[in-house]
């Protein structure tokens, strides 16, 4: 409780998703202290543009700010920035944390929003070697900027998923010379299929992207210098050698939930939440950390896409304002939806994958097309549509009220 | 409240129509036109969650 006796929420983990957890609660006009806790020294800016536009050197950081950062006043939150959550005592109901300024401290909570999301899978044992790179954060994304800067290519990126891709069609669309190396048969296997997987290896390849498909990486060939090291090629397990001198990993995410070891929250791939993204009682979880149980797919589920952390992010502040005040709450039920820009490819996916699959619009050749695809009882469940920005909604508002296959064929066709 | 839209920014997707179709609207042409620049105060709720959900953050509300 705060000191005039409205209750008081904090949300851990300030980013996408926290920011608009805090915003769903102003806007309710409750009245509730919120207090806004993250490790980051910057305010909340936006991921996305890390492995296209910020990382090509077309926008400045100003530009990467998400809204509520340009006039962080306007929130009415209290920003406690560059501030670690290292505890829950849910007894207690307080987080401890730990301030690069201020060292540590401990605040209570009446409702508690985390949203702390992920952070990027490393290769092992690559702690010491600096020109090999990952991209989550913006601290992350200038220090790549400066290495490529500073080094040039040839560049390699290890991991052909998304984020690798994006990286992979920056760095070349600069003139870098580029391989994109993967350990599966062909890229987003396990998001798209391989069909759709082979059409977008096809396109790095056709930019000047070496793609090595269906290879793992053994190790790296390194210069010592004595007090430093620096990356002269990347080992791969069929004995071969890429040359590089810079190298991106992109091989997915880990969800950031050690701060809450021994919390007695149940961790699982990210932190169990009920269909209403209740962890808890008064803890709710939202963004890339939450596994929660899907009504609409009967399982539990942990979505890393842009949308799902605004839209996760601000139905989690209304569930701790319900939660708060003993009220119900409808559960959260979206179908996902994300993009991926690589080239003049806009990449869109509606849903999630499933086996049967058809080209509903367009033609792949041309590269504009969008493909359905039906779950295993033969009912849509997913929609990727590439350069048809549109059909992506459209698939999604269909695949929302479970259309079925011919109604979808016919209103994209 | 008014609405402003960053057509360098904007990629047609309609994500902003299918919030709020009585502002926003992409036609056949893949253009986003602005239906109505100052929405009745009912719809500044829609708005604001159009302009929150635009992947590429696109739209600015001003007042
Ligand atoms: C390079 C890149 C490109 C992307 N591109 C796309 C795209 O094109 N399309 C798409 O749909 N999605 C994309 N995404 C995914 C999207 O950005 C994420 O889904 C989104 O950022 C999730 O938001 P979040 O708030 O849940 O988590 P995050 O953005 O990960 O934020 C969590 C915050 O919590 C902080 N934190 C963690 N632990 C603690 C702690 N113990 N104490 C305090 N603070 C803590 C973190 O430092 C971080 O600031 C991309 C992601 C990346 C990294
Ligand atoms: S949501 Fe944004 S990018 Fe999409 S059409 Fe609307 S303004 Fe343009």
């Amino acid at each position: 409780m705060s000191d005039n006796g409205a209750p008081r929420i904090v949300i851990v983990g300030a980013s996408l998703a926290g920011v608009h957890a805090a915003q769903a609660i102003r806007r309710s006009g409750a009245d509730a202290e919120i207090v806004l806790i993250g490790d980051e020294a910057d305010h909340p800016y936006d991921r996305p543009p890390l492995s296209k536009q910020y990382l090509g050197g077309d926008w400045d950081a100003e530009k990467l700010l998400l809204r509520p950062s340009k006039d962080p006043d306007a929130l009415g939150v209290e920003w406690r920035l560059g501030t670690d959550a290292v505890g829950l005592d849910l007894e207690a109901r307080t987080v401890r944390t730990l301030s690069m300024d201020d060292g540590p401290d401990e605040v209570g909570f009446d409702g508690l929003v985390i949203a702390t999301g992920a952070r990027a899978r490393r290769l092992p044992d690559t702690d010491g070697l600096s020109d090999v790179h990952v991209v989550r954060s913006k601290a992350d994304a200038d220090r790549l900027r400066a290495a490529v800067a500073d080094r040039g290519g040839p560049i390699a990126v290890i991991g052909a998923g998304f984020i690798g891709g994006e990286v992979a069609a920056t760095f070349r669309s600069a003139g870098h010379d580029v391989t994109m190396i993967e350990a599966a048969e062909a890229p987003l296997t396990r998001v798209l299929d391989a069909e759709a997987g082979m059409m977008i290896a096809e396109r790095h390849r056709v930019e000047g992207v070496e793609v090595r498909l269906g290879v793992g990486v053994d190790g790296f060939e390194i210069d010592d210098h004595g007090d430093h090291q620096h990356v002269r090629g990347v080992r791969l397990a069929d004995g071969s050698t890429v040359e590089a001198r810079t190298v991106v990993v992109g091989i997915g995410a880990i969800p950031n939930t050690e701060w809450l070891g021994g919390s007695g929250l149940e961790i699982d791939n990210g932190v169990r939440a009920d269909a209403t993204c209740l962890a808890a009682p008064g803890v709710v979880v939202a963004g890339d950390v939450a596994n929660w149980d899907h009504p609409r797919y009967g399982r539990p589920m942990r979505v890393e896409q842009w949308d799902n952390g605004v839209d996760q992010g601000g139905y989690a502040g209304r569930r701790i304002l319900a939660d708060l005040a003993g009220e119900p709450i409808d559960p959260f039920d979206p179908v996902p939806w994300f993009w991926s820009d690589q080239y003049d490819w806009k990449i869109q996916f509606a849903g999630i994958a499933g086996r049967g699959r058809e080209i509903i619009h367009g033609d792949p050749a041309e590269g504009r097309f969008a493909q359905l695809y039906l779950d295993e009882g033969g009912a849509p469940c997913g929609l990727l549509a590439v350069n048809r920005p549109r059909h992506a909604i459209k698939g999604r508002q269909f695949l929302t009220s479970a259309a079925s296959a011919d109604e979808i064929r016919d209103a994209l066709a | 409240m008014k609405v402003v839209v960053d057509f360098d920014l904007c990629e047609s997707n309609a994500v902003c129509m299918e919030i709020a179709p009585e502002v926003f609207e992409v036609r056949d042409d893949d253009f986003l036109y602005v239906l109505d620049e100052n929405p009745a105060e009912g719809l500044h709720d829609k708005v604001r969650d159009a302009a929150d959900r635009c992947p590429k953050q696109a739209i600015t509300l001003e007042g």
